[in-house]
C-alpha cells in the first residue's frame, strides 16, 4: 500500500480527504498517480499536466525525498511509502 | 459589439471583472450609478476570461480559472455566481501527441445567435477551442494547431496567447483570430484551413518590417452589422481593415500614442471604437499620466480624448487587452479595469465617468451581462 499525502486546496477533489491510499500494486511514483487518476482524475489532473509531465510549481517527494532530485515520476515507490505533494513556495 | 453580453434590452447590469487574484461582480440598475461588489470568486486564482451567455434561455456566466500551482479549467454558474459547476476535470487540454500542455485560457466566448450550443476559447500556448455542448466539454480546433506556421509564432510579455476570436455572423465557416505574436488569421472553412491576414501591419521589433505574419496583434474587434470591417490595436499601431482583414491601412490619427492594449467596439454604432493608448513599450502607462479613453466615430477618421471624471495627473495606468468593454444598454455602458486594481465606468457612452471599485487585484478582463434574472439572482 503506498499513501498518498495531499494539500487541503486539492481535498475536494479526493472525497474530501487529504490522505489517500493506493492499495494497487505500483513501481513508480508515475504508476501510483495512475492508480490514483481512475478514482480521483480531479487530483491527477492538477499534479500533471497533458504532456504526462509533474507542473512546474508542483513538487512530489517520496519519503521525504523530492522526485525531482531523483527519477521524476519513474522513482521507486517501496511498498509502505509515504508520497507527498506540496504546491512548490513559487507564488506571485 | 460586447463582449459577452447579447441582449439589447435595457435591465439590471453585472460587470464582470477578471483579476490576477480572482473575480469579483459588480452590480447595478440600469441607471448604472450606484453599484455594489460582489466577489471575490476563486480566491488567489487568476481569471483571465470571463463571458456571459445568455443564448437559449441561459443565464450561464463562464470564468476562466487558473491557479499558478494546479492548472486551469473552465467554471460554469447559472446563477451569477452564487454556485459554480465543480471544475473537476480540467476540460481544456491540449492532445498529449501535441506535446504542448495548457497555460492559461485567454478568451471565452459564446459562439454566433444562431448556434447557441456552439462555445470557442483562445488559449495560451496559442490554440483555438471549440465546444459543442455549452462549454461542457472541448475538442481542439486541429487545422490551426497543426499550422505551418506554429514553430515561428514567439510569445509577447503576456505569452504565446490566441487573445480573440471574431465570428462572422452570416457565415459560419468564416471566423478571425488573433495571436501575440503571430498576427491575425483568418479561416473561410469552419477552422479547417488559416491564412495569415497581415499586409499592411508593422512588426516594429522585426527586420523585416512587413511580414507575412509574427505581428504582435494585441486586440481586434468588429460590429456584427459590418462584420467585415475589422480594428487592430497594434504592439505600436492602430489599423482599419475593410475586407476581413485582407488589407490594412493605419488609422491612428490624432492619438497621443499608437501603443495600447484594450479596443472596444461600440455594440450599436459600427463607427465608434474605444482604445486606451500608453506611451510605449517601454513604459506602458498613460501617456502624460493622463488617464484618457479615446474614442472615434468615424471609423478612425479622427479621435477624440474621453476623460470627465477620469484622473488627469499622476495617472499611471494601464489597461490590458480584454479589460475594456460595454454593456448592451442605450445609452452604452463602458467599463473598463486597470492593472493598478481599479474599475470605472460610464453609463453615457464615454461621455463622463466614475470611479466604480478600486483596491482590486491587477485587473485583467472585464465584461458584461445585462439581464432581468440577474436582479433575481442577487
Amino acid at each position: 500500500m503506498i499513501t498518498i499525502e495531499l494539500p487541503r486546496v486539492l481535498a475536494p477533489y479526493a472525497g474530501s480527504s487529504t490522505v489517500v491510499t493506493v492499495e494497487e500494486s505500483c513501481a513508480t511514483v508515475g504508476d501510483a498517480l495512475n492508480a490514483l487518476s481512475s478514482r480521483f482524475p480531479g487530483v491527477v489532473d492538477r499534479v500533471v499536466d497533458e504532456r504526462g509531465m509533474v507542473r512546474q510549481h508542483v513538487n512530489v517527494f517520496v519519503n521525504e525525498e523530492s522526485t525531482r532530485f531523483l527519477q521524476g515520476l519513474a522513482t521507486p515507490v517501496p511498498e509502505g511509502s509515504n508520497v507527498l505533494i506540496v504546491a512548490a513556495v513559487s507564488g506571485g | 459589439m460586447p463582449n459577452s453580453a447579447t441582449t439589447t434590452a435595457n435591465g439590471d447590469v453585472c460587470v464582470l471583472i477578471g483579476t490576477m487574484k480572482g473575480a469579483f461582480f459588480a452590480w447595478s440598475d440600469e441607471k448604472r450609478e450606484n453599484w455594489r461588489l460582489d466577489g471575490p470568486h476563486f480566491r488567489g486564482q487568476s481569471v483571465y476570461s470571463l463571458a456571459f451567455d445568455n443564448r437559449g434561455g441561459r443565464n450561464r456566466t463562464f470564468a476562466a480559472t487558473q491557479s499558478m500551482h494546479w492548472g486551469g479549467t473552465v467554471r460554469t454558474s447559472d446563477d451569477f455566481g452564487r454556485t459554480w459547476s465543480d471544475g473537476e476535470r480540467q476540460s481544456v487540454r491540449f492532445p498529449a501527441e501535441s506535446g504542448l500542455a495548457l497555460t492559461q485560457i485567454w478568451q471565452i466566448r459564446p459562439g454566433r445567435a444562431d448556434e447557441p450550443e456552439i462555445m470557442y476559447c483562445g488559449v495560451e500556448p496559442a490554440a483555438l477551442f471549440e465546444s459543442h455542448d455549452r462549454g461542457e466539454s472541448w475538442s481542439i480546433v486541429e487545422g490551426l494547431l497543426n499550422h505551418e506556421h506554429r514553430t515561428q509564432w514567439q510569445p509577447g510579455g503576456g505569452g504565446l496567447c490566441l487573445h480573440t476570436i471574431l465570428l462572422d455572423p452570416q457565415n459560419r465557416e468564416r471566423m478571425a483570430i488573433a495571436i501575440s505574436t503571430g498576427g491575425v488569421y483568418r479561416t473561410e472553412d469552419g477552422g479547417k484551413t488559416w491564412r495569415a491576414r497581415n499586409v499592411g501591419v508593422r512588426a516594429q521589433f522585426l527586420p523585416d518590417k512587413y511580414p507575412e505574419f509574427g505581428q504582435c496583434v494585441h486586440k481586434i474587434v468588429h460590429h456584427p452589422s459590418r462584420p467585415e470591417r475589422l480594428f487592430l490595436q497594434n504592439h505600436w499601431g492602430l489599423y482599419r481593415s475593410d475586407d476581413w482583414g485582407d488589407n490594412w491601412q493605419d488609422i491612428a490619427n490624432g492619438v497621443p500614442s499608437d501603443f495600447g492594449f484594450a479596443m472596444l467596439m461600440h455594440p450599436h454604432d459600427p463607427d465608434a471604437v474605444f482604445i486606451v493608448p500608453l506611451e510605449s513599450d517601454e513604459f506602458r502607462c498613460t501617456p502624460e499620466a493622463k488617464l484618457r479613453v479615446y474614442r472615434t466615430r468615424d471609423a478612425g477618421g479622427n479621435w477624440e480624448p474621453l476623460t470627465d471624471g477620469l484622473p488627469q495627473a499622476d495617472a499611471y495606468e494601464a489597461v490590458l487587452r480584454d479589460a475594456l468593454t460595454t454593456d448592451s444598454m442605450n445609452p452604452a455602458g463602458i467599463y473598463f479595469g486597470t492593472r493598478s486594481g481599479k474599475l470605472f465606468g460610464s453609463g453615457d457612452e464615454g461621455s463622463t465617468w466614475r470611479e466604480i471599485a478600486d483596491g482590486l487585484p491587477p485587473v485583467v478582463c472585464v465584461k458584461t451581462a445585462v439581464t432581468s434574472a440577474a436582479s433575481e439572482a442577487e
